[in-house]
């Protein structure tokens, strides 16, 4: 039987969303030149609820963009063609600051496609990135901006995030496997 | 949701209505990135491409390599005209020829029905079928169905006509077989001996009265009199064609105020639609053209992915 743990509910992850929000505006003066990105699927859910609190603070919430990054991944034979979210970026990112937004970071490797994908339509100024949850085992020089949770993990592991969005609650779990 | 298995794309027939949905979907974000100022995706970097074309195709042959090419696929082209094929090699040993330079993909146009299939019997690399004689047209049937999903919202419920010369056409069966699987009805019509009613076994109607068949419909999908594939006249000129069968001003009139046009191409202005109709508003025609690329960006894409057991003929 896979064990699972929880690492977050809707409250702790709210309160990780509100730290991420505020490290986000103190790290970016000028707000103005902010948008968000949020990488499908989870990513684009918490960078809405991110650009709600960034709305509170700044008094005007960010532009939301979302990307999905599976056309430009390196390993598309190694696990069969992944369903292809909508990509929408109704804004120019070119000069801008854009925060990518990502639920799970884990070997650097959908990062990598992202700011691939973001090259594609523009020269943004600079490109930070926050994560809900940073498991670890990068295999690209690749490291978050703003993190909500840091969580060991063994590579077996697998971390199971829901959202409230998607017709339940908000979770986080860390799923173990019995060694075979 | 359907997973996209398939290592081939043969046919439509042994499709599940979720593949081609999922196909439809995929290709609608393949559709965004053509709208974008860069319309490259790295997503086959490094992959070889082979468009084998047994038989001479333009606008099928184009869209399939600036697919292949906005994919950022090695694109090699390969024509009967210009070939080996010309000096006697089997189809066989030019498929396996070209694996030898380590094709990933074949993508094949033959006059013979169920070529493709018998390329994917045992060739490693994916086979794509980009018409196969009389036989299917997949890609164009997802296209289709593609523009009427775009331009209606929904393909279930709708009543399309598919109206010319179905006897001969890979397109008429690869839509029927998409078509009914998505829910719509689809009346076939045209002369009598282009359209048998053997057709009626693939779930369709089946009319020769086009008044009624233009009245019902909500999308017209008409077919290139294919003069060439005609050894025999199956119908006596192409001007009594036109007077019994053409799309005219007078009979659209009987049509639904929002039915829309389509048409696979090459049109024969004059001859299944008159020049003002193919031209107007209501002519999904372009847009199938622009859809096309998107479709087969997605279907390529999907093979590429495809992991689970191998889809050999239906």
């Amino acid at each position: 039987m896979p064990e699972h743990n929880l690492i977050l509910n809707a409250q702790t992850m709210q309160r990780a969303l509100t730290r991420i929000a505020h490290e986000i505006a103190e790290r970016n003066e000028n707000h103005a030149e902010v948008v968000l990105v949020g990488i499908q699927r989870g990513g684009v859910f918490l960078a809405k609820r991110l650009a709600n609190i960034l709305g509170g603070i700044w008094g005007q919430s960010p532009p939301l963009g979302e990307l999905d990054v599976a056309m430009h991944r390196d390993d598309l034979n190694q696990h069969g063609a992944p369903r292809i979210h909508p990509t929408v970026i109704p804004f120019d990112i070119t000069g801008r600051t854009v925060i990518l937004v990502d639920d799970v970071l884990f070997t650097g490797r959908t990062t990598r496609a992202a700011l691939d994908a973001l090259n594609d339509f523009g020269r943004p100024q600079r490109i930070q990135l926050a994560a809900l949850i940073d498991r670890g085992h990068r295999e690209l020089p690749i490291k978050a901006d703003f993190v909500g949770k840091n969580v060991p993990t063994a590579p077996n592991e697998r971390i199971d995030v829901r959202f409230a969005e998607d017709g339940g609650i908000d979770e986080a779990r860390k799923v173990t496997h019995d060694p075979v | 949701m359907t997973p996209w298995s398939r290592k081939h794309l043969l046919d439509i027939e042994s499709l599940s209505a979720g593949e081609i949905l999922l196909a439809l979907d995929t290709a609608r974000a393949f559709k965004a990135v053509g709208e974008r100022a860069i319309k490259k995706v790295p997503a086959l970097r490094g992959k070889t491409v082979v468009n084998l074309f047994v038989e001479p195709s333009t606008r099928t042959r184009i869209s399939f390599e600036l697919a292949e090419q906005r994919l950022s696929a090695d694109v090699i082209n390969f024509t009967a005209e210009a070939s080996s094929l010309k000096k006697g090699e089997t189809l066989k040993d030019t498929a396996r020829n070209l694996e030898a330079l380590n094709a990933d993909i074949i993508v094949i146009r033959h006059s013979a029905s169920g070529a493709p299939h018998f390329l994917a019997r045992f060739l490693r690399a994916s086979v794509v079928n980009a018409g196969d004689g009389a036989h299917e047209h997949p890609t164009q049937a997802l296209l289709d169905a593609f523009t009427i999903r775009e331009a209606k919202g929904r393909i279930e419920g709708l009543n399309v006509t598919i109206l010319g010369d179905i006897l001969y056409s890979r397109v008429a069966r690869s839509n029927i077989w998409a078509l009914t699987k998505l829910g719509a009805r689809v009346t076939l019509c045209g002369p009598p001996t282009l359209v048998p009613r053997v057709f009626e076994q693939m779930g369709c109607a089946v009319t020769y009265d086009v008044e009624e068949a233009i009245a019902s419909a909500d999308i017209i999908n008409l077919l290139r009199i294919q003069h060439e594939r005609q050894r025999k006249s199956m119908f006596p000129s192409l001007s009594e064609y036109t007077s019994l069968f053409g799309l005219t001003r007078e009979r659209l009139r009987i049509a639904k105020p929002d039915a829309l046009i389509m048409h696979p191409g090459p049109i024969n202005r004059g001859v299944e639609i008159d020049s003002e109709i193919a031209d107007s508003d209501r002519s999904m025609i372009l847009h199938q053209v622009t859809n096309g690329l998107a479709v087969r960006m997605a279907v390529l894409f999907l093979i590429s992915g495809g992991q689970g057991p191998q889809n050999i003929a239906a």
